[in-house]
This record gives structure tokens, C-alpha cells and sequence, in this order.
């Protein structure tokens, strides 16, 4: 079972419901970082690191004395990032999306490719919790071919919690395609309720069964309720907002750490996801 | 005219909340919204729109299911595997870079534009503002960032306004990548939690690898003072300069509750004050 925690607006509590719910849920759980850009599961897992490995993505070399100017694969690539210039070829590695097609159109063979570093995945585990992130290299663009490596670490015989990105666009949906279950995460303000009518929006395309989390759930106002019920997304489980629990989170403590009796409520949320999920 | 771009690394610091407060002390200025892909500014803005604008950019395959032979190329070519055993592209997956439709021997491949989002140029209580929705699961984000500054840049030239103030989006990536070319300066806004130490020195990398003038301040900072104390030290040693600190202060959330800008909420209350005291110090630093 793949679980993905998701929630348009940042900083609503994605992290939060990932570790605690994967803390909760004892062996045979993993956990997987698609936050790329800013992972932050591992402040509170803390897990020890096994395995490190650099992800590359495919990037065009030429051979220039092969080379014979044609100029056909400045002409296939969509992304303006190889051109001929006078008499050399210049690709921009940055700009290339690794689609081959300069390779594949050159009828004089002349590119080959080498690989761009996009970040790293480290692998670990922790109380019985296998730990997978994605660390994009900083001034990296593209985050999704990292993220689409994380998730080849997904088990099928595991239950299987992905922390989502922020936002609705291509990181988001990769970090979701495929899962089983989407746990949207929101908090009950204008800004809350406005991201989570993206990410619903996003989860409806996808076509995947999803509910809701309302953290801090005693600020703003009750519109977020009104809109699961308008969208007939279940609301799964309440936070109140609770300084004990900030401060807990502002250290990397988890919730089932810095107050245990939580663990029976994380338990419940699987058990209706998994009722949701079927 | 300057630009003051503000990220955060980490989403939810305050970042849209703190930019709000910064349109009422401002004047002579653009507001720009370039967190296209979940933007919320507006909420607080309530602009009037004056122009609207589709957003075109990138392709993505069709197959021509009349003139398909089925002959498999393009499945064998694809490297996203976005092209079905019964030859219907799955346009989430495409990724528009046109292999297929050049290779296709039967001509059977159609690669037309997207229309990925709208972007908008507005009036509003604070003044002008550009803002822009990427369409839901779509791509190319860093090219709307990209157009949404370049237009509120035309519109303070038109207006002969001397200042920018865009909201950036979270993360590190393309988006975050394309919000900063050419800045005067980012702020970043932080929170005094492990998780917003961690993403605030990953952005002030970014900032430095794109050798952009960054500055910090820490939000909710009473939350635990210890963890934004080491957010101030990390900043001073990269030479990110401390623009103050914001205590937690409930105002920020009535204040969006109602659609105001806190200085217009409760411009005596402890949060404002605080965020009144930033902007000197921002606008001192940068000259404006």
C-alpha cells in the first residue's frame, strides 16, 4: 500500500502526519522523502544512513570531429539546449530534459552522453523504519527524475509513506502517480483552504482515493470543513494547534515522542485510510 | 527600478503574510505574485483584474489513432513511457520534447502547443500588481515565473514605479530558480524549527550559487529562540544579512481570515510592529 501525503499549500503539516503516522505503524513501514528540493522527514526520523548514491540524468557530449554541422539536433530539441554555432555545437546542460533525441537524429553518430549530477538518494532506517530521500543538488532545476528514483525504492509488500512536495505542479503529481491513497494535509485558513482546492483538483485528475488531515485545527475559520463535505473528501483526522506540539516540532521531535498517547490516533487514521483505500 | 524577491526554502514560514504587511509601508511599487503554482497573495489583495492572458507553453504528443500503423517506434523511443500499448499519449507523462512525433514514419503524431495557465495584470488597494495560475498538473512553471516578473517589471516602467515586490515559491527548484535572475536582493523567511533551519540554509546556497544578495528574517522566532539563534549565526558567517525578528503572533491568521494585511488588521499589535521595523531595515539596505 502506497500512501502519498500531499497538500498544495507548504508548511501546513505533511512532514508531520508522514513520520508520526509511519512511527506509529511498527515494522515494515517506509518512508520516502520526495520533498527533493527541501527533504526534512529525516530531522525526524533521524535515520542512519546505509547508502548513499549520485542520480544522474543522460546529457548530450559531441565528438566534434565526427560532427559535420548538419544542425539537425539543435532542430529536434524542444528545450534550446544544443545549438550549432559557427563551426562548433554547444549543448546547455542545464536546459536538457535527457529525451535523447539529439542522439537519435545525428546521422553522423557523433553525440554520446554523459551524465548531469540532479542530487543524491540516501537510504537508512530506524526503529524498524526504512528511510529514503532525495537531495537535489542546489542550482538544480528539475526535481521530478529525482523523485521518479526515489520512489523505484517502493516495496509492494511494505506499507509505503511518500512525503509530497508543496504545490500542484509536475514534482507534485510525480510524487503522487500511482499511489494508492492521497492524505491531503490543510489548515483551516483562506491561504489553507485555497491550496487544498489545487491539490483536490490534482488528486481528481490523478483519480485516486483521498481524505483529509485539518492541522491546527482550532485557528482561522470553518470553511475547510465545508469544503470536504461540499467535495465529499472525508475529514480523517484533527490537530489542534497546541504550543506543546510546535515547540516538539521546532526541536525534531515527533508528536508520538514528545506525547505517546497520539500513537492510538495515528493508528486509527491508517485503519480508516486503509477502509478508504480498499 | 529594483526588485526584492521573498522566498523561504521551507512553504508556510510567512512569507505571503509578511509580503502583505510590506504593501501597506511600501510606496511607489509593482506587487508580483510568482508563486505561480499555489498563489495566494491574491487573496489578500483582491485585485481588480484589467488584462487577462493565456499562458502558452510547451507541447505535448497526440497520436492520430486514423494514421497510426502501430508499428511501435514511438513506444520504443519514448523515454517516459508515456505512449500506451494501444498508442494513446498519457499527457500527464508527456514531456513534450517531440521525439515521437519526428521520428513517426506515417506522419501520425500531432505535437500541439498547451495552454498551461493564465496570467493576469491588476489593480489593487496597494497598487498595481501581476499575477498568474499554472493550470493544475502542468509543467513549465519556471517560464511563468519568468513572464509574471518580466511583466511586473513593464508594468512599474509604465507607471514609473521604482520597486518590485515579488512573492517568491517554496522549494529550490526551477520555480525558485527562475523568481531570482536579476533580483536586487531575496528575503528569506524562516521559522526557528529544525525543519526551517535546514531549508533556509539550502536556499541561502542557492541564493549564493546565483550569487544574489540575500538577507533573512525569522518568523514566530519566540517558538524557540535557541534554533533561531543558529539560523542568525549560520546567516552572519554566510554573509546573509539579519533583517529582525517576528514573534508568533495570531494576528497574521485573523488578519488573512479577514483579507487584510495585519497592518491593517492590528497595526498596534506586537507582529506588526516587528514586520514595520523589517521593512526599515530592508529598505534602508537596499536603497529605496
Amino acid at each position: 500500500m502506497i500512501i502519498s501525503i500531499a497538500s498544495g499549500k507548504g508548511g501546513t503539516g505533511k512532514t508531520t502526519v508522514a513520520t508520526n503516522l509511519a512511527a506509529s505503524m511498527g515494522p515494515d513501514v517506509q518512508v520516502l522523502d520526495c520533498d527533493v528540493e527541501e527533504p526534512n522527514a529525516h530531522l525526524f526520523l533521524r535515520p542512519i544512513i546505509e547508502e548513499v548514491q549520485t542520480i544522474t540524468t543522460p546529457v548530450p557530449e559531441v565528438d566534434m570531429d565526427k560532427c559535420n554541422l548538419c544542425g539537425k539536433c539543435g532542430e529536434i530539441c524542444q528545450f534550446k539546449a544544443i545549438v550549432v554555432i559557427g563551426d562548433t555545437v554547444l549543448p546547455f546542460h542545464e536546459l536538457c530534459h535527457s529525451c535523447g533525441g539529439c542522439m537519435m537524429v545525428c546521422p553522423e553518430k557523433a553525440i554520446t552522453e554523459v551524465g548531469r549530477e540532479l542530487g543524491v538518494i540516501e537510504r537508512g532506517r530506524r526503529n524498524g523504519i526504512e528511510f529514503v530521500h532525495g537531495r537535489l543538488r542546489v542550482g538544480e532545476a528539475m526535481s521530478p527524475p529525482l523523485i521518479r528514483k526515489v520512489r523505484e525504492y517502493a516495496r509492494p509488500d511494505a506499507l509505503t509513506i511518500i512525503d509530497a512536495p508543496p504545490g500542484t505542479s509536475c514534482p507534485v503529481i510525480a510524487s503522487m502517480k500511482g499511489a494508492n491513497f492521497i492524505l491531503l494535509v490543510t489548515e483551516p485558513t483562506p491561504f489553507g483552504l485555497h491550496d487544498l482546492k489545487l491539490a483536490v483538483g490534482a488528486v481528481k485528475i490523478l483519480g485516486i482515493p483521498c481524505g483529509l488531515v485539518i492541522n491546527r485545527s482550532d485557528i482561522g475559520n470553518d470553511e475547510a470543513w465545508s469544503y470536504a463535505r461540499e467535495q465529499d473528501v472525508p475529514v480523517l483526522m484533527e490537530i489542534p494547534f497546541d504550543r506543546r506540539i510546535a515547540e516538539a516540532y521546532s526541536r525534531g521531535e515527533m508528536i508520538v515522542e514528545a506525547m505517546p498517547e497520539w500513537k492510538e490516533k495515528f493508528r486509527g487514521l491508517y485503519d480508516r485510510i486503509e477502509k478508504l483505500a480498499a | 527600478m529594483k526588485e526584492i524577491v521573498v522566498i523561504s526554502g521551507k512553504g508556510g514560514t510567512g512569507k505571503t503574510s509578511i509580503l502583505a504587511a510590506f504593501a501597506s509601508f511600501a510606496a511607489n511599487k509593482v506587487l508580483c505574485d510568482a508563486d505561480v503554482d499555489a498563489a495566494d497573495l491574491h487573496l489578500i489583495m483582491n485585485p481588480t483584474i484589467r488584462e487577462r492572458h493565456d499562458f502558452q507553453s510547451g507541447h505535448t504528443a497526440v497520436v492520430n489513432q486514423d494514421k497510426c500503423t502501430r508499428c511501435g517506434l514511438c513506444r520504443d523511443l519514448c523515454r517516459w513511457d508515456a505512449i500506451s500499448e494501444d498508442f494513446v499519449v498519457d499527457s500527464i507523462e508527456c514531456e513534450g520534447c517531440g521525439v515521437c512525433c519526428y521520428f513517426c514514419p506515417e506522419g501520425a503524431i500531432d505535437f500541439p502547443l498547451n495552454t498551461c495557465g493564465e496570467w493576469y495584470l491588476s489593480d489593487t488597494r496597494f497598487g498595481p500588481m501581476a499575477h498568474a495560475r499554472l493550470g493544475i498538473a502542468e509543467e513549465n512553471s519556471g517560464k511563468l515565473v519568468t513572464l509574471i516578473r518580466q511583466q511586473g517589471k513593464q508594468l512599474a516602467e509604465e507607471k514609473s514605479l521604482d520597486f518590485l515586490l515579488t512573492d517568491g515559491p517554496p522549494g529550490i527548484g526551477c520555480p525558485v530558480i527562475a523568481s531570482l535572475g536579476g533580483a536586487a536582493g531575496v528575503l528569506i523567511v524562516s521559522e526557528p524549527t529544525v525543519s526551517g533551519r535546514h531549508d533556509m540554509e539550502r536556499v541561502a546556497e542557492l541564493a549564493a550559487f546565483f550569487r544574489i544578495p540575500a538577507m533573512v528574517c525569522i518568523n514566530k522566532f519566540d517558538l524557540n529562540p535557541e534554533q533561531g539563534e543558529a539560523i542568525e549565526a549560520f546567516a552572519r558567517g554566510k554573509g546573509v544579512r539579519v533583517m529582525g525578528r517576528v514573534p508568533f503572533d495570531p494576528a497574521f491568521t485573523k488578519a488573512m481570515v479577514q483579507g487584510q494585511t495585519v497592518v491593517e488588521f492590528d497595526s498596534g499589535s506586537e507582529g506588526c510592529q516587528a514586520v514595520k521595523q523589517i521593512w526599515e531595515n530592508l529598505a534602508s539596505d537596499i536603497g529605496i
